[in-house]
């Protein structure tokens, strides 16, 4: 299998009439893993957004090679479902997910319930079940603590090290502290009106 | 080809008659509720139901295949599926034209069912039927395919989308409903294989349109 890579050159991120960030460049081989930390609205969403080319850069290349997987606020999971069957809606497309991460997530007695009734955490939890699906190399993830107590911060640090650990590359926005050994920390600084353009 | 066939699986399991708790139903009842209701509003005479009832029940189909239209995409685009999908490589283009084949299934073979109830309403005769039923089989697939392109394209709109999705497929079926409808006065097979020919022109570029539209909507 070839080595993924994520890497940017230059970029520059427009929303409206303001600008994100500019000339931010980053470059994350096999087995890296990136904390973009900054406050509320310096563009770590747009950011996450441009790296799975779901947004266009407002200046700058991005370089990606490698399935990629996204894990943001938005479930993708049919809300009127159960969770097993609303699950293996993306099972079908990308391969089931084991019933040890199912366990592990904590969600091996939810399947039954429709996801419109799952809590905040269990609805981030079963985000992860589906991502951990897709068995991609580069993972995305934009506030992937938000919700989640305790126990679950821990096992969203171990899932992300060991996916490191065995050669993926982690880009993970958040503005909580993520415990992972070795991890860059890409910093966006707080809007500047000065560089707008 | 199991990605198509996973999509279509649950595209059908939410559009068909019956899916998700009846709303789906919707659309059909609403169908055969101005078939019924036409008779009281003109009057029993029948020979001026006879003489219009083909076209009720063209202009019934075409506002019946509008109801869904806020829900064939928008919720999908909402919930990320779209997002997920591009990231898999499933391009848009296949999405929407698995989606206008459910949307096509879902009404298009049951409006010509209950047109043969409505045509006993109206009192419309056996070979006036067939002409209805054949121009429904030509005209639907590009009432789906019209209804799918003005989905995509108000799929970013926050509020409204319902109404006004409704109000652009109008001008757009004009066309379909002049031959459609025409194929009854003429009684000819001249009016049908031109609405066929529209359909087909329109469910070649719904695709198209459509992925086009919901990655300009994703974009902004």
């Amino acid at each position: 299998m070839e080595a993924p890579r994520l890497a940017a050159r230059d970029l520059a991120c427009r929303r409206g009439e303001r600008l994100l960030f500019r000339a931010l460049s980053l470059n994350l081989d096999a087995g890296t893993a990136c904390h973009v930390t900054g406050s509320n609205g310096t563009g770590k969403s747009s950011l996450i957004r441009i790296m799975a080319g779901l947004l266009r850069p407002y200046a700058g290349v991005v370089e990606r090679a490698g399935s990629t997987a996204l894990l943001d606020q938005s479930l993708a999971l049919d809300e009127h479902l159960p969770l097993g069957r609303a699950l293996a809606f993306w099972a079908g497309m990308d391969g089931a997910v084991s019933g040890d991460d199912l366990a592990r997530l904590g969600l091996t007695d939810l399947l039954d319930v429709p996801v419109r009734y799952l809590s905040t955490g269990q609805r981030k939890r079963a985000a992860l079940a589906r991502m951990i699906g897709q068995d991609a190399r580069i993972w995305l993830l934009d506030e992937p603590l938000n919700g989640l107590d305790q126990d679950a911060v821990g096992m969203v640090e171990q899932l992300v090290e060991s996916h490191v650990a065995g050669g993926g590359i982690a880009l993970v926005a958040s503005h909580q502290p993520i415990g992972i050994p070795g991890m860059d920390v890409l910093h966006l600084p707080d809007y500047a009106p000065g560089i707008a353009a | 080809m199991s990605a198509i066939r996973t999509l279509l699986l649950r595209d059908l399991a939410q559009f068909l008659p019956g899916a998700r708790k009846g709303n789906t139903l919707l659309p059909l009842l609403f169908f055969l509720a101005v078939a019924m209701l036409y008779p009281f509003a003109v009057g029993p005479n029948p020979n001026l139901l006879v003489a219009t009832g083909g076209g009720v029940i063209w202009v019934a189909a075409l506002l019946a295949a509008i109801l869904p239209l806020d829900r064939l995409l928008a919720p999908d685009l909402e919930a990320g599926f779209f997002d997920q999908w591009a990231l898999r490589g499933v391009a848009e283009e296949m999405v929407v034209a698995v989606r206008l084949l459910a949307h096509w299934l879902s009404f298009g073979p049951f409006l010509m069912l209950a047109a043969l109830p409505a045509s006993a309403l109206l009192g419309i005769d056996g070979a006036t039927l067939r002409t209805v039923e054949l121009g429904l089989l030509a005209g639907t697939p590009g009432l789906a395919a019209i209804g799918i392109i003005i989905a995509a394209v108000t799929v970013g709109l926050r509020s409204g989308g319902a109404a006004l999705s409704g109000l652009l497929v109008i001008p757009l079926a004009v066309p379909l409903l002049i031959f459609g409808a025409g194929s009854l006065s003429t009684g000819g097979e001249g009016g049908i294989a031109l609405t066929a020919a529209i359909s087909l022109v329109l469910v070649a570029i719904a695709p198209f349109a459509g992925g086009a539209a919901i990655r300009a909507a994703r974009e902004g």
